[in-house]
């Protein structure tokens, strides 16, 4: 059994104050805070030895690139991809869906293709295929939601045609914490030989992800949704795709021979690896990996559906909120959107703020989804870490019954 | 300082011009998308001077608030000094201190004042 008491204390900066108020952290969805590990990790690199990776014959610089390598490594184990040659690091998972997008499907679509996307997407699984699709004159088709919560599958497994070029689908919403049956949209889209990249963002760290298990061809997400620092995104890309895919980002570290005229790039994965990478954060995303897996992540999935329930059934209680929770909240990970009757969901941020909470406000980066699913302009968002407790709950309790006074 | 004052609230809860103008000068519109913060001023501009001026809209109540007092503080005044106008003189309406995101908000219906003026947004 884990003592999630304990957890909180590895993490320095919940121990600060503010505006003079017990920091109660619930925006898990946007980042995560950093265990002392991971935060020692950073200044171990930098004082003791960093390097440029893949350079240089010293052993300082030895040492650095059998770090940053020891953790692509632990990537492979921690979503059983096959190989370090379907791990690809870039600065976040925006940034590992626009390599898709540039570097794949830019090639591959032509006029009147089609894209399948879902209606819970964040923007980062968005925009990169609206610009594909402008750019090669391809169709995005959006599968809707059903009131329960899950995708539309009638409507998703009959939008394929002789056209469809991919499916592109979140692992978990980041607005209603919806988790989508993968499994089941990946066997059908590889039914109609179309490949499937997932946004794990929200689900990495949160779920076991097993890339062979869900049979992905492309899975995205970022250090630092996961305990780990900020500027480490991960692309997974099963190895026969990434060879056939030809880079965007050009210069050093991703070649193999420079003439004149012409280069030979360098062999998977770090031909899309192009100049000096983020080495120091990546090592230390080591640091987050271990500390997940030490809890391991059942654990962490179970604490964090717990306490949706306790929140579930605080909120609920109250009678000026209105809950954004799917008909199945059994789906539903650690994620809560709602608003309070009559008040902006700004307002509720901020009025929560100075109690010293800290939550999620505004279009939450899925306009699509909570302008033309929710029919809201704005709504407020708790998102939970393995870190939070009850306690954290009942603050963000007493918080919006302020909210609720100041605006009587 | 508390960001939600009496003042504040009571031109979030109860508007100052609220509505639409029948003669209408000029129509305005602005928004913040990703906030969610939405504002339609109409003007009525007589003689260089803001003759009536009205505002409908939807969004926090700051944004709300400095719409309501704004259009207070515009009507009947020369254009002139209404282009004048800044951050400021919205902040002093306020009476409050404003974090940048939070500003935004504010500012939203002077930038909707600027235009509706004949101005543009260089506040």
């Amino acid at each position: 059994m884990i003592n999630f008491k304990n957890i909180k204390k590895e993490f320095p900066i919940l121990k600060t104050k503010v505006n003079g108020k017990d920091l109660v952290y619930l925006d898990n969805a946007a980042t995560t805070q950093k265990p002392k590990s991971v935060i020692n990790k950073i200044t171990e690199v930098y004082e003791n030895y960093n390097a440029n990776v893949h350079r240089g014959i010293y052993s300082l610089s030895e040492k650095s690139t059998e770090m940053y390598e020891n953790t692509r490594e632990n990537i492979v184990k921690f979503i059983n991809a096959k190989s370090i040659k379907e791990i690809v690091f870039t600065r976040n998972c925006t940034e590992s869906i626009n390599l898709v997008a540039n570097s794949w499907a830019k090639n591959l679509c032509m006029p009147g293709d089609e894209i399948i996307v879902s209606i819970l997407e964040h923007h980062s699984n968005l925009v990169p295929w609206q610009e594909v699709s402008k750019v090669k004159g391809a169709k995005l088709i959006y599968v809707p939601l059903l009131k329960s919560g899950e995708l539309d599958m009638d409507f998703f497994i009959n939008s394929f045609s002789d056209r469809t070029k991919l499916v592109c689908v979140t692992g978990m919403s980041n607005v209603l914490g919806i988790k989508t049956d993968l499994k089941r949209i990946i066997k059908s889209a590889h039914q109609n030989n179309v490949k499937v990249l997932v946004d794990a963002a929200q689900l990495a760290g949160h779920s076991i992800i097993d890339v062979q298990d869900l049979d992905a061809d492309f899975l995205a997400f970022s250090s630092h949704k996961m305990l780990g620092p900020t500027g480490v995104g991960v692309l997974y890309a099963k190895e026969e795709i990434l060879e056939e895919m030809y880079p965007y980002i050009f210069g050093g570290d991703m070649i193999r021979s420079v003439d004149k005229e012409n280069s030979v790039y360098a062999d998977l994965p770090t031909r899309f690896e192009a100049g000096t990478p983020n080495f120091a954060d990546i090592i230390a995303f080591d640091e987050a990996l271990k500390f997940l897996n030490d809890i391991g992540l059942e654990n962490i999935e179970k604490y964090e559906r717990n306490l949706f329930l306790y929140a579930k059934s605080k909120l609920e209680k109250m009678k000026n909120l209105e809950l954004y929770i799917p008909e199945n909240h059994e789906i539903c990970g650690g994620i809560i959107s709602f608003n309070v009757l009559g008040v902006h969901a700004h307002d509720v941020a901020s009025i929560l703020d100075q109690e010293g909470i800290c939550i999620r406000a505004g279009m939450l980066c899925a306009q699509p989804l909570v302008k033309d699913f929710l029919k809201e302009n704005a709504v407020a968002r708790i998102s939970f870490y393995l870190y939070n407790d009850e306690e954290d709950v009942e603050k963000l309790v007493t918080g919006l019954e302020k909210v609720t006074r100041i605006f009587e | 300082m508390d960001l939600y004052q009496e003042n504040i609230l009571d031109h979030y809860k109860n508007p100052r011009n609220y509505g639409d103008l029948k003669n209408v000068s000029k129509s305005v519109k602005e928004s913040n998308p990703l906030c969610g913060d939405e504002i339609k001023m109409d003007f009525l501009l007589e003689n260089g001077i803001v003759k009536d001026v009205k505002f409908s809209g939807n969004g926090c109540a700051i944004s709300q608030a400095s719409a309501s007092m704004l259009t207070d503080e515009i009507k009947g005044k020369k254009v002139v000094e209404v282009l004048k106008m800044g951050k400021e003189d919205v902040l002093d309406l306020l009476g409050i201190d404003l974090s940048p995101a939070r500003l935004k908000c504010a500012l939203l219906s002077l930038y909707a004042v600027k235009r509706g003026v004949g101005g543009e947004r260089n506040s």
